[in-house]
């Protein structure tokens, strides 16, 4: 189907064509063909690099804030509400202002992105990983297995994720692992049900069952035959999904059920500020804020433009 | 008399990101009433594009670049957009290839019916049904009135293409062109609905365009023929003529290649080459990289080689010296 | 029809024991709830005492057990922080989150499914692209964030709207409700929108896509060679078509909305069932989080099973099927 073949080596020693699973065009031209579709939408450009900067500036946030918001030394409780702008005690000025114990509104939220960005990336690659398990194990060897994964999955899918975290939240507790068990429990379902679709549309057809009928171990067919097929759109529902994660954990914060006050993330901080929102203090909730909306919406953004360019019903 | 379909001209193009496409190059033939015309090529001739020109149901990035498309006279070119609505359904009709996506499937037969009836006609809902009913007795649907009350998954395939045709014949159109309506179909099945359309030819006087790649289903309904190539129309003239002694290049090699045209044990042959893309033609004869008589003149227009009715674009007629 | 019908109920009855199982396992069994439900300052008699009232000393299947028949004849335990029954607490606050519920759902659905028509009707036009840039934000931006700028927006420095709580409750039909006194329209109306705006941009989307699709069917291409003018074939053809998922996605979304009023609840200070699981949670109330949850999860189930039957009714080809068989 694919055309291209690779040699097997069989039990008896020969050889065996196989087809390979690999596409028609080299990883290159893919990757290039893509770029340039990518491109058409100037939103979706922009909107990777937003998402670029933000990596950088959280992951690389000792190197890029003055102060280490979660060191209680360097904090002083007389900077406390500073309004944005203005010149603190350490001699250097607050871009952000400061909240109600001093911290510097930049830091603290670099310093939370990063929180953010660590649990909805970690979630986001653990209910992946379950979650393409669950969809490709099922896909293929169907049966009751099948029938049964498929129906836990969906009966999951039909419950909203905050309910589901709220469930795991009540029954394990709070902190950072039970965060992320939550988040990972309530988005699995999504990559298992995309990725039992698109599997058992390829397990029809003619190279899986080329590939069944030689001496591979299962897994070689499930992992390095039946998946890289089924990739396109798991990247779309990856990318949706870790932006979902993000907003989640952070909807959890913000309600007092999610991460604990030593690891804030921007959700905690929002909740910070919260309770000054009648006061004229906005800054300490606005900024983290607005930090919030632009990773959730820039990651959408993107995963908009993949899913039109990686669509098979707009091909050139 | 009037032919009730006549095309002059036509020309289609599409607009795409390397320029225009044209689909349908200055494309000209006439059906009188009760004739049937059939409209052959391989899929990428224009065929298709024709037939929706024929009812100006071409949409962005399409447009009809020239030529005239006369109803009983009235050239619907000519036309608001209004006026053209007013003619679809009325006096020209069209049935599509597959009949389970042309009939929506969540509402009632009688339902879509009926609404096709009182698009054009100012009557009550019961007199709308009753006219189906009667359109559905007309291409021999046996139990009409259980019909009506069905959904289009409940029927079989013939019986969906009935009520495909019989909803284009609900306003006594002039014209009705059907595009490729047996090739979703069983042969068996093929059979019987060729043989209901001649008969309602016959009857109604109604003038059809059968568009399709099949030269055998042709051969036994058309009373004339019309070969595509690449937009354009490279040879015409009646069912007899063309089947028998075909001047195209072309036209033999799809005869050729008809297994029923036939005598069985020889080997079939084939045209070489496959269809061209249209926004690649060559310059000249479009056909000229598959035909065997080819030579340095085909690279220049041809011209037509036939006399009136009997049309033939070549340089190099079979036929001829 | 009545095989689907059977098959439906029972699937529902199996998911809501086995969260109920897992709920309750997991609330009583994870932790010590003996310590958290007892003072442990309490002398050992009072311990006792109170052990052998909860059923601490019991396994804990045959708690399990007490529990399901506590449920069935209507006593879901008492809260410990308020020390009232958890039913009579839940039924108390329900009406406020029902009332929120409605308000964003009929906004929501009138204001989505017009824009997401015309957002398909004519794709490209600019009022097209505007709408759908807009719905990405109403499904992607948290929900709370955008409570708290209403709030500072509408509340704070215009000061038209009050920021918080429910306001003056009158009865309509004999309930008690908000939506009869025009104070109480005012503290509806931004939770309510702030609680619409995921589920409009949801509707929007999927009725665009519907649009979109639809308009390139034969079917659609086969009412326009009969003649039929647009407006008629969006309405008599096309609406009947996409109706369907619509409606389905409308009514799973349902429950989305009800898990969602938490958030909101919180941030408006709405004293509905939501605000009330969160603090719960936070207070390790038991009881109620495992009422809560149940209650919850059968309200889901329920709502599930109308949709599956509703999309039965509505789609021909499902309902005949299922009929003949």
């Amino acid at each position: 189907m694919s055309g291209a073949v690779h040699d097997v080596a069989t039990t008896t020693g020969g050889t065996l064509a196989v087809p390979s699973a690999a596409p028609r065009e080299t990883r290159g031209e893919r990757l290039r063909n893509f770029w340039s579709d990518y491109r058409q939408s100037p939103v979706a450009v922009v909107s990777l690099i937003v998402i670029v900067v933000l990596l950088f500036i959280s992951f690389g946030a000792a190197l890029v804030t003055p102060q280490d918001p979660y060191d209680l030394a360097s904090l002083d409780w007389l900077d406390a509400f500073l309004r944005p702008g203005t010149e603190g005690s350490g001699g250097y000025v607050h871009w952000l202002g400061t909240d109600n114990a001093g911290r510097d509104m930049v830091s603290a939220i670099f310093y939370g992105l990063r929180t953010s960005f660590v649990i909805g990336l970690s979630a986001g690659a653990l209910a992946l990983t379950i979650g393409v398990s669950i969809g490709l194990t099922a896909a293929y060897f169907r049966g009751p297995l099948e029938a049964v994964l498929m129906r836990i999955v969906d009966l999951q899918l039909s419950m909203p994720a905050i309910l589901l975290a709220l469930v795991v939240v009540a029954v394990l507790g709070q902190g950072v692992g039970q965060i992320v068990a939550a988040l990972v429990i309530a988005q699995y379902a999504y990559f298992a049900r995309t990725t039992h679709g698109a599997a058992t549309v390829e397990r029809g057809k003619d190279y899986i069952e080329a590939a069944r009928s030689t001496p591979l171990p299962t897994w070689r067919v499930l992992f390095r035959h039946l998946l890289p097929n089924v990739m396109t759109p798991l990247i779309v529902v990856a990318t949706v999904q870790v932006a979902s994660a993000i907003a989640l954990e952070a909807t959890l914060s913000f309600l007092g059920v999610g991460l604990p006050l030593t690891e804030p993330s921007l959700g905690t901080l929002i909740s910070n500020g919260f309770k000054y929102i009648h006061t004229d203090r906005y800054w300490l909730s606005i900024y983290p804020g607005l930090f919030l909306m632009a990773t959730v919406v820039a990651i959408n953004l993107v995963g908009d433009q993949v899913r039109t360019v990686l669509d098979p019903r707009q091909s050139r | 008399m009037t032919a009730a379909l006549e095309v002059r001209g036509l020309t289609t193009r599409f607009a795409t990101r390397t320029g225009h496409v044209t689909a349908v190059n200055d494309v000209s033939f006439s059906v009188s009433p009760g004739r049937i015309l059939g409209l052959v090529g391989e899929s990428g001739s224009g065929k298709s594009v024709t037939g929706f020109s024929i009812l100006g149901l071409i949409d962005e990035p399409g447009e009809i670049a020239a030529g005239s498309v006369l109803i009983e006279g009235e050239d619907m070119r000519g036309l608001s957009a209004e006026a053209q609505r007013g003619m679809r359904g009325r006096k020209v009709a069209m049935v599509f290839q597959d009949p389970m996506m042309t009939l929506n499937p969540v509402l009632r037969v009688g339902d879509q019916m009926a609404m096709a009836v009182r698009v054009h006609a100012r009557v009550s809902k019961k007199a709308a049904w009753a006219r189906a009913r009667a359109a559905l007795d007309t291409v021999g649907i046996p139990a009409p009135d259980e019909r009506l009350l069905s959904y289009p998954h409940q029927l079989s395939g013939g019986m969906r293409q009935r009520v495909a045709i019989a909803t284009a014949l609900l306003h006594g159109p002039a014209v009705i062109v059907a595009d490729e309506p047996t090739t979703a179909l069983d042969v068996s099945i093929q059979g019987q609905i060729l043989a209901e359309v001649r008969r309602l030819a016959d009857e109604t006087g109604t003038a059809i365009v059968w568009i399709t790649h099949d030269l055998a289903v042709v051969s036994s309904l058309a009373d004339d023929i019309c070969v595509m190539y690449a937009g354009r129309i490279v040879e015409s003239g009646t069912a007899e003529e063309v089947i028998a002694d075909p001047r195209h290049p072309y036209t033999r090699g799809l005869i050729q290649s008809v297994p029923s045209l036939h005598e069985p044990g020889r080997k079939l042959p084939q045209i070489p080459g496959s269809t061209p893309q249209l926004s690649h033609l060559p310059s000249g004869c479009a056909f000229r990289p598959r035909c065997p008589r080819a030579t340095e003149i085909c690279a220049t227009d041809p011209p037509d080689a036939g006399q009136g009715h009997r049309l033939n674009l070549c340089h190099h007629p079979l036929g001829a010296a | 029809m009545s095989g689907f019908l059977l098959q439906r109920l029972v699937q529902a009855a199996i998911v809501v024991f086995a969260m109920s199982v897992i709920v309750f396992v997991g609330v009583y069994a994870i932790g010590n709830p003996i310590d958290v439900m007892i003072d442990p300052g309490a002398s050992a008699e009072i311990r006792e005492g109170l052990i052998r009232r909860y059923g601490f000393d019991q396994p804990l299947w045959r708690q399990y057990l007490m529990f399901v028949s506590n449920v069935f004849r209507g006593d879901l335990g008492t809260s410990m922080i308020y020390n009232i029954p958890v039913t009579s607490l839940v039924f108390s606050r329900l009406p406020a989150t029902i009332d929120l519920v409605l308000v964003s759902v009929f906004i929501a659905t009138v204001i989505g499914i017009p824009a997401g028509l015309y957002a398909g009707y004519r794709p490209d036009s600019l009022g097209a692209r505007a709408i759908m840039a807009l719905s990405v934000l109403g499904f992607s931006v948290p929900t709370f964030w955008i409570g708290m700028l209403l709030i500072m927006g509408f509340a704070v420095q215009l000061g038209w709207l009050p920021s918080g709580g429910r306001g003056d409750v009158g009865t309509l039909f004999g309930i008690r409700t908000s939506l009869a006194t025009a104070d109480g329209w005012s503290h509806v109306i931004m939770p309510a929108l702030n609680l619409s705006l995921f589920k409009m941009g949801l509707m929007i989307r999927l009725t665009r896509a519907g649009m979109v699709e639809a308009m390139s069917t034969d079917y659609v291409r086969f009412a326009r060679a009969q003649g039929l003018p647009d407006r008629q074939i969006v309405f008599g053809h096309v609406l009947r078509n996409i109706s369907i998922p619509i409606v389905t996605v409308f009514g799973l979304e349902l429950g989305s909305t009800l898990a969602f009023a938490v958030v909101t609840e919180s941030v408006f200070n709405w004293p509905g069932v939501g605000k009330l699981i969160i603090d719960s949670i936070q207070q390790l109330d038991r009881p109620v989080m495992v009422s809560y949850l149940v209650l919850v999860v059968f309200l889901f189930v329920l709502i599930n099973l109308v949709v599956d039957l509703v999309y039965a009714r509505l789609d021909p080809r499902v309902r005949l099927r299922s009929g003949r068989a």
